[in-house]
């Protein structure tokens, strides 16, 4: 009787979550039968033609879809490459300052831009950047000719992956460090007999000591190669660049809520969580065998 | 010999601390760049002359913020979306976590819960199918469209159910042989134990509610009902003159260039996440390993 009454308990406390879930996140989920009509609002979901893949098909046949994906791969491998090559780097060259009162303050001022919104920072970008702005000054100073970087196509994905870049650094290097302190002190000092240097201490104990963590970051970050970052794109890009720098995210905002295509903004929408939940799935493989934790 | 391995490591060691000074520069200067336009005259905004101090000291963008309704409103509603937002998060995220870090044995059901937990964080609808939730329930333009959609966070659930799962089983035991009900076992066991981790959670959901302008967007079509973040990425976007109705309002314009103006109020809008800054480092570090380190 007493263990009936305690999964009553366990009920009762999973109902208000599981109803938010339920209205929130799995009754959107039936909204992808949109992807399989010509979904008209005034008629509904039950009463709008169906048209299988036709949606689908026509995706794959305009030439936007492609330059889409192309554009979401490129800053999104960027910005996972320098997301894991330049917070490592930096945790490497916190960890070699010994001064405690200097550290915390590179700390406390590095960690800072991630707290901050896409909005804010991309006022602070788009000045910095801007025809008129600071690296346009310097160009002047060295007579080069001002380049219109938020609105060229060259410039527009280098300045994305920089920025996020820029943006969360700091933020990432933290659990490298935390990686860092678990690092066997026993090591450096037997190296240090052996007579071996700094740079020799960090290619044989640091770099191996931190390699694990490393892989699994990468492996964990392998699903967002289809997530190139809405926030930062959509408050930052505009329609000069739209060749270069608008992505799945973008595009699905665009068509589904501009435009009014709920039907086309879907499938897209659908296409790209398929691919991502896959990405997931194989991830978590990868790092459930080749080490002892998951990713959930 | 000696003396030459002692000077090489000085040098490196200065290599190291510019570096690192550089890197440090590269987030400080942008940041204080937008600080000091908020302080400068108009005159100098413009003319792109502002670098990392204010020229012509002035406070008058602040004071014509003071006068800006609007400004405020947003403000505003932003306080209470995060107060709402927050509250609902962290006692969904309580009660959905606790069920959950009981194994089959103990709660039957949890394999089922769990399974559509992740379900729930793998796939979503997507932003079209959300919105037309949203709209159905007649929640578009109210505060609740930017509450209640993202009521529960899972991976924050995921979180805080490791965590439950770290807390000695013996405790739990000694209550129920007590007679303690499990939410009596929740309130006053499993609640103080993983104290730092919930005011981890907390900190993320008050960041993520303060920064999130995206929802605004989506639900709200009134400019008046927007929060502060959608607000200011209106003002970045556009500049109204229509706003603009006699002489003396255009001087006030023209007084306080738009950038000078935006610039103080994006001051304005990231002061209380500066506020708590000191809180969100101490437990976004911590928070972060505990969350790296589950098994």
């Amino acid at each position: 009787m007493r263990r009936w009454k305690k999964q009553i308990y366990y009920h009762a406390l999973m109902l208000p979550g599981m109803i938010f879930l339920i209205i929130f996140s799995f009754v959107p989920m039936f909204g992808i039968i949109m992807a399989f009509q010509n979904y008209i609002p005034a008629k509904g979901i039950l009463k709008s033609k169906w048209v299988n893949w036709d949606n689908f098909k026509f995706i794959f046949t305009i030439p936007d879809s492609k330059q889409i994906f192309l554009n979401t791969i490129i800053i999104a491998f960027g910005k996972m490459l320098l997301g894991i090559i330049v917070p490592v780097c930096f945790a490497l060259l916190l960890n070699e300052i010994s001064r405690k009162v200097f550290k915390k303050t590179v700390q406390t001022i590095v960690y800072l831009p991630h707290f901050l919104s896409w909005v804010v920072l991309a006022a602070v970008v788009q000045y910095i950047f801007a025809y008129d702005g600071p690296i346009n000054s310097l160009r002047s100073l060295l007579s080069f000719d001002p380049i219109m970087f938020m609105g060229s196509n060259k410039w527009f994905r280098p300045i994305m992956i920089f920025t996020e870049s820029w943006k969360e650094f700091g933020y990432g290097s933290i659990i490298y460090l935390a990686a860092l302190t678990g690092i066997d002190p026993g090591l450096y000092e037997a190296a240090a007999i052996d007579g071996a240097n700094r740079w020799r201490r960090l290619l044989h104990i640091t770099l191996p000591g931190i390699l694990p963590i490393i892989l699994i970051m990468t492996t964990m970050s392998l699903p967002n190669i289809l997530n190139a970052g809405f926030d930062q794109i959509f408050n930052l890009y505009n329609p000069l660049v739209y060749e270069s720098g608008d992505i799945i995210d973008t595009y699905i905002y665009r068509v589904g809520m501009l435009q009014r295509q709920y039907s086309l903004a879907t499938a897209v929408g659908l296409i790209k969580s398929v691919i991502g939940a896959l990405l997931i799935a194989i991830a978590n493989k990868l790092v459930t065998t080749h080490s002892d934790r998951t990713m959930f | 010999m000696k003396l030459k391995k002692r000077k090489r490591l000085h040098t490196s060691d200065i290599l190291i601390d510019i570096v690192t000074f550089i890197l440090m520069l590269l987030c400080l200067l942008p940041l204080m760049n937008v600080v000091a336009t908020s302080f400068s005259s108009s005159a100098a905004a413009t003319a792109g002359k502002v670098g990392i101090l204010p020229v012509d000291f002035t406070v008058n963008a602040y004071r014509k913020i003071l006068d800006d309704h609007q400004f405020w409103r947003s403000f505003m509603i932003s306080v209470v979306r995060v107060i709402l937002g927050t509250a609902l998060n962290i006692a969904l995220v309580v009660t959905m976590a606790y069920p959950l870090s009981k194994n089959r044995r103990e709660f039957y059901a949890q394999g089922i819960y769990i399974k559509f937990v992740l379900f729930a964080m793998l796939f979503n609808g997507g932003m079209v199918p959300l919105f037309m939730i949203v709209n159905k329930l007649g929640l578009l333009n109210s505060i609740w469209s930017l509450v209640l959609p993202q009521a529960v966070g899972v991976g924050n659930v995921i979180l805080l159910m490791n965590f439950f799962r770290s807390v000695p089983k013996s405790l739990e035991e000694a209550a129920e042989i007590d007679g303690a009900n499990p939410v009596q076992i929740l309130t006053y066991i499993f609640l103080p134990a993983s104290k730092p981790c919930i005011a981890t959670i907390c900190l993320f959901c008050i960041v993520g509610h303060w920064n999130d302008y995206f929802s605004g967007i989506l639900y709200i079509s009134k400019t008046s009902n927007y929060p502060l973040q959608t607000y200011i990425q209106l003002i970045s976007a556009t500049f109204d003159l229509s706003k603009v109705t006699d002489i003396e309002k255009l001087k006030q314009y023209l007084m306080v260039s738009t950038r000078t103006l935006n610039s103080a109020k994006i001051v304005i809008s990231v002061i209380p996440l500066l506020i708590i800054y000191p809180l969100l480092q101490k437990y976004f570090t911590t928070g972060l390993v505990v969350g790296a380190v589950k098994e």
